[in-house]
């Protein structure tokens, strides 16, 4: 069988609350901008953060940081096949 | 099955070894091989059921006005026809019977990685299964939206459509995991030496597959559950009376759907791969493209979702495009279709059942590629969209393309799979016959498509009975070649005369271990140390030799 070696890469306490403290700071701003009058970019922004906050979410609390590669190469995968499914959409959505 | 039945001296997977009863053996079971069958008998009773109903359909299309039954069941009926056919029958056939059986068999494994959860998604198939069929029962009458759910007719009707909604959304869970078992366990549990490029070109199709059925799949489960909120809660997502937009629902549906037409054929297209080269005798032509095509088919069949609404009011813009990416699907099956012919090309011919099926398959499948190019042009489209040339053309691709190599693949492997020979000769004039049938019923249908006659119509015109009644004759003698064709397999793996290990000569690993395969696949882990298809050296994986009884020697 091929070999199946997994990295116990150890992350201490301490990284994860920063990253816990950053995702606080990050919805924080999302409230504090959704206050103010950015007219058409205003969900690109909201939705800008929120892909930081996914970000973070994998690459530490799912240890894809620290994992093989390959996850990283599948989880690029699904996003960049749901990218493309959105701007072909706006072909539709924008030329109607 | 009996355990009586099955007089083999060595350890297999059929015998009950369990102390649990037999029935009882087979519905905790965590082996592969034997859910991969319990997915067959499954697919046989949801294809005969479906296949049933399209006979009376069919009939009802003898004279124009009511024939048999009224428009109201007629709308049910090809609903169901087509869920049952789509959901239960076609998207998880070959991947969860053959995917199931072969796959960890050609890649060297015992098992699938995750066994536990290849049972549970036999289970989640069979209840959404019961889920869809329940609605045929309850008041209220069985949904009638056609098998798509379309808004806002599926929001407004006042049949039963939750509840086939809620399988189609079970059975899609039941996908998904499927799929990611497929994709673990080819990455993780391939044999010693088996290199993604000595991969029998199955295992590069199932793997194609499952990708599909990972991204895909949850996009129409979403879909799902926001038709039911909406037909619950009427919120206003799609129902353009309350400011949403039907044209979302079809987008949404068709991101899931189209790729999921790729999920029944290419694995179609993997046991193609595997048959040519056993019957030709010769390694197969192009492999690196060949495998390179599944994942570039797979690729670009995510983007050509809006060529099913080119008439439906998206963008002009928005049609071009996707005509345009519609039509380079063809340069990967292209690859294909040369490759295999090719193959076949200067080989020692051995014709076969399975290969007399491949035959028939790029037949078929050519015409039914052949007229997609005319469905993809946006002028003429116009013209056949919503009538039987796209019945026709979706039947030549489905059933031309994945039922034929469904067959193939049964007729291929059921030595392998029960240890029996069924009855060669039977097994060509049943091809025959389905292929006569096959081409009566929807060769006449394009013809009728062409003039004008509408699908999903109870009634027509009295010029088009001429047409159906020739295709009706065709739907007989088609349905007679299946019968035929189902006797002789079921008679072979019950009562067939005992098959030798590799009555075909193939030279994948499936065909190195004794029929029917041991409990575990293999006493030896096999190493690989050769490429796939290599027929001057096909004895080399390190396993113990086992008798050799060519068929056709």
């Amino acid at each position: 069988m091929s070999s199946n070696e997994h990295t116990n890469h150890q992350i201490s306490y301490g990284t994860y609350v920063i990253v816990w403290l950053t995702l606080i700071g990050l919805t924080v701003l999302t409230v504090a901008i959704a206050g103010v009058n950015f007219g058409g970019i205003a969900l690109i922004l909201a939705m800008a953060i929120a892909a930081i906050k996914s970000t973070f979410v994998i690459s530490y609390f799912m240890h894809i940081k620290y994992d093989q590669k390959i996850f990283l190469v599948f989880i690029i995968t699904a996003l960049g096949s749901l990218a493309a499914i959105f701007f072909l959409t706006t072909f539709d959505v924008f030329f109607r | 099955m009996g355990k009586s039945e099955f007089t083999f001296s060595h350890d297999n997977y059929l015998n009950n070894n369990t102390g649990k009863s037999n029935l009882m053996s087979w519905l905790t079971t965590t082996d592969h091989k034997r859910i991969g069958l319990m997915y067959l008998y499954g697919m046989i009773f949801f294809f005969g059921l479906a296949m049933l109903i399209g006979v009376v359909m069919k009939l009802e299309m003898l004279t124009p006005g009511k024939t048999l039954i009224d428009a109201q069941t007629y709308n049910a009926f090809f609903t169901l026809h087509g869920m049952i056919m789509i959901f239960l029958f076609i998207i998880p056939g070959i991947p969860a019977v053959l995917g199931n059986f072969i796959m960890p068999i050609q890649i060297g494994a015992k098992d699938v990685i995750f066994p536990r959860l290849n049972l549970m998604s036999w289970y989640f198939y069979i209840f959404g299964g019961i889920f869809a069929i329940a609605s045929l029962f309850l008041s209220g009458g069985p949904i009638d939206t056609g098998w798509t759910f379309y808004v806002p007719y599926s929001i407004r009707t006042n049949t039963n459509v939750i509840l086939p909604l809620l399988g189609a959304f079970i059975i899609g869970f039941s996908g998904i995991l499927t799929g990611i078992n497929f994709v673990t366990t080819i990455h993780r549990l391939r044999a010693k030496g088996m290199t993604f490029f000595r991969l029998p070109l199955f295992v590069w199709a199932i793997y194609a597959t499952a990708w599909i059925q990972i991204i895909a799949t949850p996009v129409v489960g979403i879909t799902i559950v926001l038709v039911i909120v909406e037909r619950l809660f009427s919120i206003g997502i799609f129902d353009p009376a309350l400011g949403g937009d039907p044209l979302l629902f079809q987008h949404l549906f068709w991101i899931y759907s189209h790729p999921a037409v790729y999920i029944m054929i290419l694995p179609a297209m993997g046991i193609v791969s595997e048959i040519i080269p056993t019957f030709a005798k010769r390694t197969i032509f192009g492999y690196k493209m060949i495998a390179y095509s599944s994942l570039a088919i797979a690729f670009i069949g995510y983007f050509v979702w809006a060529h099913h609404m080119f008439n439906s009011g998206i963008s002009d813009l928005s049609r071009m495009i996707f005509s345009l990416i519609t039509f380079l699907v063809a340069i990967p099956s292209g690859i294909k279709v040369f490759n295999w012919v090719a193959t076949l090309y200067k080989g020692s011919i051995v014709f076969k059942t399975p290969l007399f099926y491949v035959a028939m398959f790029i037949f078929l499948f050519s015409i039914g590629g052949l007229t997609g190019m005319i469905t993809s042009s946006l002028a003429t489209d116009v013209h056949i969209s919503d009538t039987y040339f796209l019945v026709a053309h979706f039947h030549y691709t489905m059933f031309g393309g994945v039922a034929i190599i469904m067959i193939a693949g049964l007729h291929y492997w059921l030595p392998k799979m029960y240890g029996r020979m069924y009855n060669e000769k039977l097994a060509m004039w049943s091809g025959a016959i389905i292929f006569v049938g096959f081409n009566l019923m929807y060769f006449t249908m394009f013809i009728l498509g062409y003039q004008g006659m509408p699908r999903r119509f109870w009634s027509y015109l009295p010029q088009y009975q001429t047409l159906h009644i020739v295709s009706v004759v065709g739907m007989v003698i088609f349905v007679m070649g299946m019968i035929v064709m189902a006797y002789n397999l079921i008679r072979g793996a019950r009562k067939g005369p005992i098959a030798p290990a590799n009555p075909w000569g193939g030279v994948t690993l499936e065909w190195r271990i004794p029929s029917p395969p041991p409990t575990l696949n293999f006493d030896k882990d096999p190493v690989v140390t050769r490429e796939v298809y290599d027929f001057t050296n096909p004895d080399d994986y390190g396993l113990p030799k086992i008798e050799e009884r060519g068929i056709n020697e």
